[in-house]
């Protein structure tokens, strides 16, 4: 296993947000642990042979012996899917974008928030008119992905949503 | 002076625009559609926005789209280009609302001249040649008998709401005029739904000189001599050169006053284009007014040593002209590179460009947005490439034309490149004799 397979894997693991993940080779076992989300990832390496420059090994989280590497490879199965499952609502124009729809109002949405077809779920605001952004969708948001009071363009992704 | 010009264009010209801004220092941002995500100018720019999905309606030209990106990014200035919202007079009204500068006249000027009626007629009152004709529509076969004979056979009839040569019959003699007149009147009524029919005189084989002009917001204006267009292939022009073959030093002068006059007329600010059609005894008419900057107007570029780009950016900043009037030093030419196949009708071939080799070395220009690997949207106009060659002598910038076509190579995609290699070597062409009619004549061999 190279540094640089090494270094894909942990972006990987912090990606999928797993708490996580052992691997288990013929000379080598390599456990990746995070603490929370958006904590850099801290790894031990317990080399039971000397690493020699091999021939790459294509990195496959799903390369499974052992029944613990099959569990976090499972796990990580889900995980991935489950983001490729994850709807993405674009903007529909260019302006300046806002959770609410007054300094001292609510957000439209949060996190964790269920919505549906006609849902506000944020402000654009362009030439001085301030356009309520409906969703299209039915489910769940999973993650907000422009910051409060930041310029948007056109079909930028806005929000995440998990479809229920 | 501007701090960030938005352009409100793609392509070619709006890399043209991005690389006289940066030779500026003045900031600049690119507007795109989805389509044109991998496009130059985006990636040359130094800010970029998306603006809508491909369809022009829905991004370059939307103006709302387009006054919400310049609110996003705080643009002082807009730069239209050519084509799209160039002289839409709407548009140029809304920058001056929100305080943006829009880059050439402003939008009375444009309406002026984008209206063909009320544009002869201005120009007409200025003593500028307008070709001559019936004052509007005609009533009647009597009126029109009598302004024919009035203006000299042959005469055009042509279609008020025309379109792409339908309802225009061409009258060579007074006993062919009852005819043509029921002609002209049926097919515009069938084609159009209205029959109304006007009067010209009709020019023979007429070349297509334009002038290049320049005016200040002080009242000044000048020409920058001519460009002749006259190899055209459905009013769209292939190729272009300056100066023309068929120019003379005194129809220079007399047509460059007129030009002035017709600037002077409606205080033209901005830098813009007067087209005249020229007959074989060298008379001129005027034909229309552009009032932006053109395709060709790299050929002036190139044989007088100027950046018209700049000199637009620098009227629009308040900056006055000298008023010097600006003369060929050089011979230039220009051929226009389609994403077409001239063995098939110039049918269009957008797709993907796998292998590119750009001509260059002494004399040569190449203005193009196109790069290896680059897919060709087919959404906007074909044009992917300007080759310009500039030399001492008409013969010798047809060498370096011929020489830096063959070295051209752009794979994956059908081209006109060939068509122009067949153009450089016709011998009409290569003595300088050619008129709109040109491209009539002229077989491409596949």
């Amino acid at each position: 296993m190279e540094l640089k397979d090494i270094q894909e894997l942990i972006k990987q693991v912090n990606k999928l947000n797993l708490a996580e993940v052992t691997i288990e080779k013929k000379d080598l076992k390599l456990t990746i642990r995070t603490h929370e989300p958006g904590v850099p990832a801290t790894y031990t390496v317990m080399p039971q042979q000397t690493l020699q420059p091999a021939a790459p090994q294509p990195i496959a989280i799903q390369t499974t012996t052992t029944p613990q590497q099959t569990a976090a490879a499972a796990e990580a199965k889900a995980a991935s899917t489950a983001e490729a499952n994850l709807l993405t609502i674009k903007s529909p124009m260019i302006g300046t974008f806002y959770r609410s729809s007054g300094p001292d109002k609510p957000a439209c949405v949060n996190i964790g928030d269920e919505i549906k077809v006609g849902s506000v779920l944020c402000i654009i605001e362009a030439m001085k008119l301030f356009n309520e952004i409906e969703s299209e969708q039915t489910g769940r948001i999973v993650k907000i992905l422009v910051e409060n009071a930041k310029p948007v363009e056109y079909d930028q992704p806005l929000f995440l949503v998990e479809p229920i | 002076m501007f701090k960030k010009i938005l352009i409100a264009n793609r392509g070619e010209i709006a890399l043209r625009i991005i690389r006289t801004c940066k030779e500026m220092n003045i900031r600049t941002v690119a507007l795109y559609s989805t389509a044109d995500r991998e496009s130059l100018h985006v990636k040359f720019a130094d800010e970029a926005v998306c603006i809508g999905p491909p369809k022009s309606s829905e991004s370059y030209l939307n103006m709302a789209r387009i006054m919400s990106a310049v609110e996003i990014t705080g643009a002082d200035a807009i730069h239209p280009g050519y084509g799209f919202l160039a002289e839409n007079e709407k548009f140029a009204e809304i920058c001056n609302e929100y305080g943006v500068k829009f880059i050439g006249p402003t939008a009375s000027m444009i309406a002026r001249m984008g209206d063909k009626i009320s544009a002869k007629d201005t120009m007409k009152k200025a003593g500028v040649p307008v070709i001559p004709g019936s004052d509007g529509l005609l009533t009647d076969l009597k009126e029109a008998k009598k302004i024919a004979k009035k203006i000299g056979y042959p005469v055009i009839l042509k279609a008020t709401a025309g379109g792409g040569g339908k309802g225009m019959r061409v009258v060579w003699k007074e006993e062919d005029l009852e005819t043509q007149w029921s002609n002209a009147r049926a097919e515009a009524g069938a084609s159009f739904g209205n029959d109304g029919v006007y009067m010209e005189k009709y020019i023979e084989e007429p070349r297509h000189i334009e002038i290049q002009v320049a005016g200040d917001q002080y009242g000044k204006a000048c020409h920058l001599s001519e460009r002749d267009c006259s190899i055209q292939r459905r009013h769209q022009k292939l190729f272009e050169e300056s100066p023309s073959p068929f120019m003379t030093e005194e129809l220079r002068n007399k047509m460059g006053d007129a030009a002035i006059k017709a600037c002077n007329a409606i205080s033209y600010e901005g830098v813009g284009t007067i087209e005249f059609l020229v007959d074989k005894y060298r008379n001129f008419y005027f034909m229309e007014m552009n009032t932006r900057i053109q395709v060709e107007h790299t050929v002036t570029e190139e044989v007088i040593n100027y950046d018209l780009i700049k000199e637009q950016i620098k009227i629009a900043n308040g900056e006055p002209i000298t008023g010097k009037n600006y003369y060929p030093a050089m011979h230039a030419l220009e051929c226009r590179i389609n994403a077409e196949d001239p063995a098939n009708d110039f049918r269009p071939c957008p797709g993907r460009i796998t292998n590119l080799h750009t001509p260059g070395g002494h004399g040569v220009r190449i203005d193009s947005h196109i790069y290896a690997g680059y897919t060709i949207p087919p959404y906007y106009d074909s044009m992917i490439a300007k080759i310009i060659t500039v030399a001492q002598t008409r013969l010798e910038a047809i060498e370096t034309m011929e020489r830096a076509l063959s070295e051209y190579v752009i794979e994956g995609i059908k081209t006109t490149i060939p068509f122009h290699q067949q153009l450089m070597k016709n011998k009409d062409f290569r003595e300088g004799n050619f008129t709109t009619a040109f491209i009539n004549t002229f077989q491409f061999k596949s």
